[in-house]
């Protein structure tokens, strides 16, 4: 068995007295497109920023291509971090104002000093090939157009050789038909390059699409994960259900079954007590406000943190 | 060059661009615009009137008044180009280090630069040269010191800003190191409003150079300082007003022309403005 591309044990985030994420594991196979999702707030921004080096973990561990990094001396834990490249949720600002946009694509190289014709050819190729030509490269970042920034953004990652790129909401604000072909050209990349992506988004639409399997965050830990097919068809639990019902879709038979989550997310300041969904959750018992369930393995693979996963018990709760 | 042209456009600043550069022009060029040596003394001709000889008159010593305010130029800008040099640099580095380092260092720093930036700087410059003793090379180190909190606060609370901006962090996601995220995307973005800052401080510290050579504690006797030559008229003010009037004109058209410079600078610098250039 190849070693995980990544993995994240008991991760533990804490920003002063809040704890944004809070005990949560993730493992990213080689290869694969893992989805991340969750409604804002929940901390998925704070797992891409901890996976990406830029946020240092309150406890747990980390560990790139099996290796972990907590035990790792400084230059090689940074040799293991720059494998994990991350696209910022607004490219734009994630480039630097006052550099050009052929500047920006060969900083990735001179940070790891194999700047030479041969590797800035390369790197100029793949940006020919993916719609940044060369009149670009004279250009600062204000005056390129936001799937331009994206694709530059993304240049420069893969300029770092990664083997796993984190995309924090990638096709924000960008139109239907250019998240299209962002998605695409990510596929396509993955293939070629062997990459393993963690694809961050709210949008189901898109992760149903284009992950392979799906993690669903509820206030810093993970109520649900298993294939994005099992869960996206048969949804174990609640909040699951919930959020796929809130999908947009054209499918009016399905639109009937809209689930409407009461209240707002808790405030993670003072996460509820047992599990932290019971005080919105449809079938919630006196169970529930006690004891926290744990993230299960079910017989099909998937696993899920409620105490009524199944089905069945959902279905009798939601009728009876 | 559009930027000059921008310049030159904001209220005062064509003014500001030709008495700048007029400045420059003369301290550079003294030697050869100059009728006479500045410390050429002729008693027959002491504390004349101007004429066609003497331009802007004699002072006390026969000394032709405009070759002396000629010369004069170059220490103001000799002085004020070497103390805004050594404060910025010195600023910019102190003023990073305590915006990236932990709390304490940071603490430190700024509680230095706090306890500088108390006094006057015009008190403070004149305590520490009544400390270390009279002389050009004093001055320049001691103002320097004065002027090293102005640019470092800038320099810090403009870090503080940048720091968490996510295109550093970009860059640190990519695995650059410190010293490459400082010199190469920190400093290029902060340093604009610090030059437009010096620009500003350039006339504050002709001014204080002229306050000190004017008290006798800055040029030595008988190079000319423009505060020198407005303590020699002051002491014959009586008999003549000639001496008084010109070096004190000197160093208003300085003044006001550094100072006007760097206001069409911070304006044509506005990122909102930015676009244009």
């Amino acid at each position: 068995m190849t070693a995980l591309a990544l993995s994240l044990k008991n991760a533990i985030i804490r920003y002063g007295r809040m704890t944004a994420v809070d005990g949560l594991s993730l493992e990213l196979r080689p290869g694969e497109t893992l989805g991340l999702v969750g409604e804002s707030g929940c901390g998925k921004t704070s797992v891409a920023r901890a996976i990406a080096g830029l946020q240092p973990l309150s406890s747990g561990e980390l560990a790139i291509g099996g290796e972990a990094l907590g035990g790792s001396p400084a230059a090689r834990r940074r040799d293991l971090q720059r494998k994990v490249q991350l696209l910022f949720q607004d490219p734009a600002s994630s480039l630097s104002p006052r550099l050009t946009v052929g500047a920006l694509m060969a900083e990735p190289l001179k940070i790891r000093r194999t700047y030479s014709a041969e590797s800035w050819a390369r790197i100029a190729a793949l940006a020919e090939s993916i719609g940044l030509g060369k009149q670009l490269l004279p250009r600062y970042p204000h005056q390129l157009s936001g799937g331009q920034a994206r694709r530059v953004a993304l240049v420069r990652a893969i300029a770092a050789e990664p083997s796993i790129i984190v995309a924090d909401e990638p096709t924000a604000g960008l139109d239907i038909s250019v998240q299209g072909e962002l998605l695409n050209l990510l596929r396509s990349l993955r293939d070629r390059l062997q990459l393993s992506y963690l694809f961050i988004s709210h949008n189901l639409n898109v992760v149903g699409r284009v992950t392979d399997r799906v993690a669903i965050m509820y206030l810093g830990q993970i109520v649900e994960s298993g294939s994005t097919r099992q869960l996206f068809s048969t949804p174990a639990h609640p909040y699951t259900r919930a959020l796929l019902s809130s999908n947009l879709t054209v499918d009016t038979q399905r639109r009937g079954d809209r689930i409407v989550l009461k209240g707002e997310l808790p405030s993670p300041h003072e996460p509820p007590t047992g599990c932290r969904f019971h005080g919105r959750c449809p079938v919630a018992r006196a169970v529930c406000a006690t004891t926290q369930p744990r993230l299960e393995t079910l017989s099909d693979g998937r696993a899920v943190a409620c105490h009524f996963p199944s089905e069945t018990g959902f279905v009798q709760a939601m009728t009876g | 060059m559009p930027a000059l042209l921008q310049i030159a456009r904001r209220p005062g600043g064509g003014f500001a661009l030709f008495a700048v550069t007029v400045i420059c022009l003369v301290a550079i060029a003294a030697p050869l615009i100059a009728p006479y040596g500045p410390n050429a003394i002729a008693p027959a001709k002491r504390l004349m009137d101007p004429s066609f000889q003497h331009l802007l008159g004699t002072d006390h010593l026969g000394r032709d008044i405009l070759s002396r305010l000629i010369y004069g130029s170059r220490v103001a800008l000799g002085v004020a180009l070497s103390v805004i040099a050594i404060s910025l640099i010195a600023g910019v580095t102190l003023g990073i280090a305590a915006a990236l380092s932990p709390r304490a260092v940071d603490f430190s720093i700024v509680g230095i630069f706090d306890i500088v930036t108390a006094f006057p700087s015009m008190i403070l410059a004149l305590a520490l040269v009544a400390v270390l003793g009279p002389g050009l090379g004093n001055v320049v180190l001691l103002v320097s010191i004065v002027f090293i909190p102005h640019f470092g606060r800038v320099a810090r609370a403009q870090t503080v800003a940048l720091r968490n901006s996510p295109f550093i962090e970009a860059e640190r996601v990519l695995g650059a190191e410190r010293w490459r995220v400082i010199l190469h995307h920190v400093t290029p973005n902060i340093i604009g409003p610090i030059f437009v800052l010096a620009c500003m401080d350039i006339p504050v510290v002709i001014t204080i150079e002229a306050g000190l050579s004017f008290l006798g504690l800055g040029v030595r006797p008988p190079l000319a300082s423009w505060g020198s030559l407005l303590n020699d008229g002051y002491t014959y003010l009586e008999q003549s007003i000639w001496l008084a009037t010109f070096s004190g004109l000197a160093l208003i058209l300085a003044t006001l022309g550094f100072a006007l410079l760097g206001e069409a600078m911070r304006d044509t610098l506005d990122p909102k403005l930015r676009k244009h250039l």
